[in-house]
């Protein structure tokens, strides 16, 4: 094989894009305090490290609270936007849908800052709920991306069957919707909880004195030699995300077996 | 009441928004009648399937289904079940589940419905295929387990939206005499949405031909074929073959000047939009037109012409002749039988025919 330009443009890129990563775990398990080479042996001092700061056990366990509510919010409210646009027409539905997806692409800090003016006039402190709040609101639209393509991918024929064999819409929605969109709804909880565990700026300016994880990462780099401990947990936090995308994936391809249909391209 | 129809369908009219898809639809369907609507796309027909199962509501008219109006009766309360053209099994559920699935509300025992879901099976062929799962079938066997879902609440009329167009020649062919003999055997009423002439003509008692969301003709399939109400339902049904002719009025019926084929006299029911005042086209179908060997007696309505074009099916030739005088070929059908030599292009030959089979329609005709 010869070596290409493109080739090596692809090979370049990859590199800058997961080099840094990569270094994660390589100073985690790195002995020396200071973040630079050569490494000087390994230990897993900082992971244990990591069990002795009460500080980073509060601010894990209100990332996770606010993950898994997000999570729900974000995908009921996606289910039903999901249905509500693939399956029916109704006035202004391009330009209702088209603002339900735009904090997609809004920058969060514009939605970060707005969001704190108007807490703040309405005179609700910053805290979890608030973070839960801004966390749902971005990320909903990747839940009705996810949501739509289970809809679409669904024969519209299957809930009036179900319709016309006696059952009422509701019973339909149960016995014959649920189950069929059950892997979306999954994938959407899973890519759902992962954008809220990782994001940072929404989490940094409504999170009050109720830090996230990575509120609470970004305040411990003042302390260089609490390094290797960001960096252990780092490492953990990758592997987590990587897991639950990978997780999330192999559901929603499992619904598209299920439905017996053709892979046209996922979220990933 | 038995005699009552179990459909009656009063002037309905669907509008989606300014589009007229049903207008006036008014139409009998009695019990136990294979009934189907027959008509292109955009015709209509599955609208008004649609209707009567509750799925679209209309805009003006009533269908009553056993004498009551549906005005307001969510499909899952109306007497009828629907085959869809998908088939919409349902694909988490097995070929039992999906069977079964209407009888979750029935209030009858666990062992009451497994008889009734192996009943069902067995009557469209499936009882083996129980345990499988609902991806796991083939199109036929889909088609089977919709039938049997359907069938097996008893509904007072069985709507099927063109249920073996997503089938393979082969299959519909055996689809065909199988939804037959079954509607014989259940004795419910069948109401067959198609686009498919042929499948109308074999299955059905009588047919609805649709245009344009209104009933072009409703009549059982060999009044439709041999006395199509107009020329749009003759083009639909079949192939005919249109000769210009002037007309004169003769008691009751027409005589009719036609090039080629010389006078014809026609009875009343040839007419059916009445003797035209303007130009008028005679319709005959290729197998009413017979061409004549030597040594068979001569006819007592014939013609010479010319041969212009053979095509040979095997079992059929068709051939396309041009009569002496008329101002364009005729399409004649001809089984191949021993003895019979297929002719030759540029070949002379006789054709003869019975007036009886033909009809007359006025040339520049709107739609019905």
């Amino acid at each position: 094989m010869t070596l290409r330009p493109l080739t090596l443009f692809a090979g370049l890129y990859l590199l800058v894009l997961y080099a840094p990563i990569v270094l994660l775990p390589l100073f985690a398990f790195n002995e020396g305090t200071v973040i630079a080479f050569p490494l000087q042996g390994f230990t897993t001092e900082w992971f244990g490290a990591l069990l002795d700061t009460p500080a980073l056990h509060e601010a894990t366990l209100n990332s996770l609270i606010i993950a898994m509510s997000t999570a729900v919010f974000a995908t009921t409210l996606g289910l039903f936007a999901a249905r509500a646009a693939t399956r029916y027409r109704f006035p202004l539905k391009g330009g209702i849908v088209g603002f339900i997806m735009l904090p997609l692409v809004l920058p969060e800090v514009i939605v970060a800052i707005s969001l704190l003016v108007v807490l703040m006039q309405v005179g609700i402190n910053p805290g979890t709920w608030t973070i839960i709040l801004g966390h749902t609101l971005i990320c909903t639209p990747f839940s009705i991306a996810i949501l739509q393509g289970s809809f679409s991918n669904m024969d519209k024929s299957l809930e009036e069957a179900a319709i016309d064999l006696g059952e009422t819409p509701l019973s339909t929605f149960r016995l014959v919707t649920l189950p069929l969109v059950m892997p979306g709804i999954i994938a959407s909880m899973l890519i759902c909880f992962t954008i809220s565990l990782d994001e940072f700026i929404i989490a940094f300016f409504l999170s009050g004195n109720e830090p996230t994880l990575p509120v609470y990462l970004w305040g411990q780099l003042r302390f260089p030699a609490r390094l290797p401990i960001i960096m252990a947990l780092g490492t953990i936090l990758v592997v987590l995300s990587i897991g639950l995308l990978v997780i999330a994936e192999a559901m929603r391809r499992r619904g598209l077996r299920r439905a017996g249909l053709e892979d046209t391209g996922g979220f990933l | 009441m038995t005699n009552a129809p179990i459909i009656t369908l009063n002037a309905v009219e669907k509008y989606y928004g300014e589009y007229h898809a049903l207008r006036g639809i008014s139409a009998e369907i009695g019990r136990g009648e294979f009934f189907s609507l027959l008509g292109p796309s955009g015709c209509g027909k599955t609208t008004l399937l649609r209707a009567i199962a509750g799925f679209e509501d209309i805009s003006n008219g009533h269908i009553l289904l056993d004498g009551r109006d549906m005005e307001g009766v969510p499909p899952n309360k109306r007497p009828t079940n629907l085959v869809f053209q998908s088939y919409a099994i349902f694909p988490h559920l097995t070929v039992v589940e999906n069977v079964g699935f209407g009888l979750r509300k029935s209030g009858l025992s666990v062992a009451e419905k497994r008889a009734a879901v192996a009943e069902a099976l067995d009557m469209v062929g499936l009882a083996d295929f129980g345990g499988r799962a609902a991806h796991a079938l083939s199109g036929g066997q889909r088609q089977r387990v919709a039938l049997a879902r359907a069938l097996i609440l008893k509904p007072k009329v069985l709507l099927l939206d063109e249920p073996l167009s997503a089938l393979d020649k082969k299959m519909r062919e055996q689809m065909q005499s199988e939804l037959r003999r079954l509607q014989r055997q259940v004795g419910i009423t069948f109401i067959l949405v198609t686009h498919d002439q042929e499948e109308a003509l074999i299955m059905s008692d009588r047919i609805a031909v649709m245009f344009e969301g209104g009933i072009a003709q409703l009549a059982d399939p060999q009044t439709l074929y041999r006395r199509p109400a107009s020329r749009t339902v003759a083009e639909f049904i079949g192939m005919m073959n249109f000769l210009p002719a002037k007309v004169t009025t003769s008691g009751g019926g027409a005589v009719a000047q036609v090039p080629g084929l010389g006078a014809v006299h026609l009875a009343a029911d040839q007419i059916p939009q009445g003797v035209p005042s303007g130009g008028a086209e005679i319709g005959v179908r290729p197998e009413s037109l017979t061409v004549l060997y030597d040594g068979q007696p001569a006819p007592e309505f014939g013609a010479d012409g010319q041969v212009t074009e053979v095509t040979y099916y095997g079992d059929m030739t068709y051939y396309d002749v041009l009569l002496d005088g008329a101002p364009r070929p005729v399409s004649v059908s001809m089984r191949n039988m021993l003895g019979r030599p297929v002719l030759d292009r540029g070949a002379r030959a006789r054709l003869a025919w019975d007036p009886r089979a033909m009809v007359l329609f006025p040339v520049a005709q709107t739609r019905p």
